[in-house]
């Protein structure tokens, strides 16, 4: 078939007689594209049968249907035979998943590469037109259209039986709310229960006062911390130390004593003159913006920094924000040492741990 | 008796009848297998994304059926030795198991997620390519809405799933999410507790998302792609302009055989390649990361990138808090703005845009042409604006990092996003302006004096001038030709486009007919009153 340049079909009505046997297959795919609107303008193969250009391909495709093949095999390999389990040091291992992405990657690639060369080189080129009757609808079919549904009204009467349209609205109106209840009702859930948005680990059970610990529980003495030291400190309670009191955990820092003494200052601004105990002061580590933990404490400008949207706070100033998006100070934890030694918190924070929201007071 | 012989041969047509007897698909099918698509590398990108999507679903189901969504406590006790006896939340112990104990299951987490990204990558992409080029006008805004409703899907999506692992860096998100809510107003407070099931981060959220990252946001997906896809076939493909191309027609190739099957290769090179990346590139390593815990973080925690846009917002908004002194006192959060109404107005607008584009210019026609960036100054340079908005905020979502890599002052970088959102976009806007006149300019000049040859004349009075190859043959009173019209496609500026210097290296973004040679059909008269316009259009060289 050598290349077919639009004879331009009649347009008249003059089918193809599809039985006539000297018809080849692609006149009858033109005449079912014909049917369909489309015009094969261009119709070029682009390599002639049998010659070299054409077995070039031939080989080409094939040799990367192989190359799927191999890859392929390759990867069945691995993944049977090369060592996957994690082992400490320098297993082969490391090596398990990348060759897998390796061999996979070209198997498909392969394939996929092989496709395209069969249909972009070895098919004949080809340019077709065909129209896309987007017209809207005549008048007519747009009025029988309308005309129908309004009959369709017609024929239910809601204009002249009212109360079928008034009682089926009040009848659907509570099955709605009733696929509703169950989401709502199930889901909703009183963010204010046991006061719990103001309340943290450090709240004071049966009037004792609770302990600042570390992360393996143990209580911390004054002398654990060294001057310009800080420490992330947990309630003293069954599950203080986990994401069960995602809101209390608290940095515990040990001031020099100049920058103490600008602490102390500020505290007394603020009315807060007894929540330091000596040199140490205790802030809430959950960042008032967005609640990451604010964590990057930096000793020469008491500076603590938020390390997901960067508000840095001025600790020696009641923590209050100096940059960035945070638009309240960290909240003060008023500590104090008990007869044992250990630090504990006098009461819970005064203020409102993390994120800020609507009826914050 | 006489046995009736089995034919083989006539097996296929037999069966074919017997189908079509039930069915009535012949006639359906042969429109089908007829439909002519028009050809472009632009129209690919769309199909990028959905190929994406069909290897998130593979390696999804895979995941599912290792992976557990639960909360509950347990002890790490798995390959992976650096972690073993660290309690943790199942669901991040079994995302371990399936990095270390599931044999292969590392390989289709990687793949998951850069098939994620792919997706994301590949909406946006496929998006700017609709915007530039005015495929959204008139009939198809209804696309543009639900492909805009994609990236939105799909951010849910990404970020449902992201949050999965209950890792150190996704807990950290997940913390942020919860303050993002919170922050809304009013309604902020009873919105996170029923989301989280409490106080953040309660015991219930993992399994919640879960299904709405497993069943519901895939199912919204399916839906709104099947649509998507449905109207492209049904108000068939825009096409750009070009010889024999009009309005009303679709010049291309049919669906059998050549179109389906470059399709089918290129979404196993789109599968190949993630499987590449899958297996190449290490992403989300969550075994360094550590379970989640309320008081650990660390430096450089940045979110996947469609995410990093927000992230930049955030960290840009000044600590303008509004108070409202009524009773106890009520505040809108300085976070409400970026993270809530920001994405909100981006959304309307997104949606919006169509109409207020067809408002503007009073245009309510149908619209099957696509037109060049630079033929529509205004519409080119209000896309560039979003995207260099896009820009400043997506690397303020990393301020850390380059401050960190480049010894530059976080607060700097800080005050360089927040003017650079202000300056950069108007900026884009104007340059985008004024580049998109000057390249019509040019397509003018080549039209009406031809292509600029390199050949330097000395005229009898010592001037220099250069050669111009008319595009047009001459038509005798001034050697030049007629001054062509300019028909909204490419115009040939080099002298090997026109055949007079050697071919030019054959460019991949080309398209791969040769318009010049494509004879225009007499039922279908071509777009240009003179033949010789054929050559304007050509995409490449002829001999």
């Amino acid at each position: 078939m050598s290349t077919h340049t639009g004879h331009p079909a009649q347009q008249g009505p003059e089918p193809l007689d599809l039985n006539d046997p000297r018809l080849s297959r692609f006149d009858i795919v033109q005449e079912g594209a014909r049917r369909d609107d489309i015009e094969i303008v261009h119709y070029e193969p682009q390599v002639v049968a049998g010659s070299k250009a054409e077995r070039r391909l031939t080989r080409t495709v094939a040799m990367m249907f192989l190359l799927t093949g191999a890859a392929a095999t390759a990867f069945l390999i691995i993944y049977i035979w090369w060592p996957w389990r994690w082992e400490a040091g320098r297993g082969g291992d490391k090596w398990y998943t990348p060759l897998l992405g390796l061999t996979l990657g070209v198997a498909l690639l392969g394939i996929g590469f092989g496709i395209l060369t069969w249909g972009k080189k070895l098919l004949a080129k080809e340019v077709s037109i065909q129209d896309r009757h987007d017209q809207p609808g005549s008048p007519e079919d747009r009025r029988i259209a309308g005309e129908t549904l309004l009959y369709m009204a017609d024929e239910l009467g809601v204009k002249r039986r009212p109360l079928l349209g008034a009682s089926l609205l009040a009848g659907l109106l509570p099955v709605g709310a009733v696929a509703a209840a169950p989401l709502v009702g199930g889901l909703i859930s009183n963010p204010h229960k046991n006061n719990q948005m103001f309340t943290t680990g450090f709240q004071p059970q049966d009037g004792k006062k609770i302990r600042l610990v570390r992360e393996d529980g143990r209580p911390i003495r004054p002398a654990d911390i060294s001057a310009g030291g800080q420490l992330t400190v947990f309630p003293g309670i069954d599950g203080g130390v986990s994401n069960k009191h995602a809101d209390s955990p608290t940095l515990l820092i040990h001031l020099r004593e100049d920058d103490a003494q600008k602490s102390r200052a500020a505290n007394q601004r603020k009315g807060h003159g007894d929540y330091m105990w000596g040199n140490y002061v205790a802030f809430s580590k959950i960042c008032t913006h967005a609640g990451c933990p604010a964590s990057l404490y930096e000793q020469q400008t008491n500076r603590l920094l938020c390390p997901c949207h960067q508000s840095q706070f001025l600790i020696t100033d009641n923590a209050k924000p100096v940059f960035g998006p945070a638009n309240r100070p960290l909240p003060q934890l008023p500590i104090e040492v008990d007869e044992e030694g250990f630090f504990v918190a006098k009461s819970d924070y005064t203020e409102t741990i993390g994120p800020d929201f609507w009826e914050r007071p | 008796m006489k046995r009736r012989k089995f034919e083989v041969a006539a097996l296929p047509a037999k069966t074919a009848g017997a189908l079509d007897d039930r069915f009535q698909a012949a006639t359906p099918l042969r429109k089908v297998l007829n439909k002519v698509f028009p050809d472009h590398w632009s129209f690919l990108l769309g199909e990028i994304a959905l190929f994406s999507f069909i290897v998130l679903l593979l390696t999804g189901t895979f995941l599912t059926f290792f992976f557990e969504p639960a909360m509950t406590e347990v002890v790490y006790n798995g390959s992976y030795a650096p972690l073993r006896g660290t309690p943790m939340s199942a669901a991040y112990a079994s995302s371990l198991d399936l990095s270390f104990d599931v044999r292969g299951g590392l390989i289709m987490r990687q793949m998951h997620h850069w098939a994620a990204l792919l997706f994301m990558a590949s909406i946006v992409v496929h998006m700017l390519r609709v915007f530039f080029t005015g495929a959204f006008r008139k009939p198809r805004e209804t696309n543009w809405i639900i492909g805009s409703l994609l990236f939105w899907v799909g951010f849910l999506a990404g970020f449902t799933g992201y949050s999965l692992p209950d890792d150190g860096l996704s807990g950290t998100g997940l913390r942020i999410a919860s303050g993002i809510m919170l922050s809304i107003p009013v309604i902020g407070s009873w919105l996170t507790s029923s989301i989280f099931g409490g106080e953040f981060p309660g015991t219930i959220i993992i399994s919640r998302f879960f299904i709405a990252h497993v069943l519901l946001i895939p199912a919204l997906l399916l839906a709104l792609i099947s649509v998507h896809l449905g109207l492209v076939f049904k108000q068939k493909h825009t096409q750009w302009p070009g010889p024999g191309r009009t309005n009303e027609n679709v010049v291309g190739e049919r669906f059998f055989p050549r179109y389906v099957l470059k399709q089918g290769g290129f979404f196993m090179v789109v599968f190949g390649v993630i499987a590449l990346m899958g297996g190449l590139f290490q992403i989300n390593p969550i075994w360094y990361f550590g379970p989640y815990e309320a008081w650990v973080v660390s430096a450089a925690s940045q979110p996947d990138w469609y995410v990093m846009f927000l992230d930049g917002s955030t960290r840009l908004m000044p600590a303008w808090e509004i108070s409202i002194p009524i009773g106890d006192g009520y505040v809108i959060p300085p976070l409400f703005w970026p993270t809530v109404v920001l994405p909100g107005i981006l959304v309307g607008l997104s949606l919006m845009y169509p109409f207020l584009e067809a408002r503007r210019l009073k245009d309510y026609k149908h619209h099957n042409l696509l037109q060049r960036p630079r033929d529509v100054p205004a519409r080119t340079a209000a896309g560039a604006m979003a995207v260099a908005f896009f820009i400043v905020l997506t690397l303020s979502g990393g301020n850390d990092v380059i401050a960190d890599k480049f010894h530059i002052s976080l607060n700097a970088m800080t005050w360089a996003g927040r003017i650079g959102l202000l300056v950069v976009p108007p900026l884009a806007y104007y340059l985008t302006y004024r580049i998109c006149l000057g390249l019509q300019q040019h397509d003018r000049e080549v039209l009406a004096h031809g292509v600029e040859t390199g050949i330097i004349k000395r005229l009898p009075d010592g001037r220099f001038v250069e050669v111009h190859q008319p595009l047009s043959a001459a038509d005798g009173h001034d050697g030049h030709g007629p001054a062509l019209d300019y028909v909204g496609w490419v115009v040939p500026k080099k002298m090997n486009r026109l055949g007079a210097l050697g071919p030019a290296i054959r460019g991949f973004f080309y398209p791969i007919e040769k318009p010049a040679e494509a004879p225009v059909s007499p039922g279908h008269p071509p777009v240009e009153p003179r033949p010789e316009r054929e050559e304007i259009g050509s995409g490449e060289s002829r001999r």
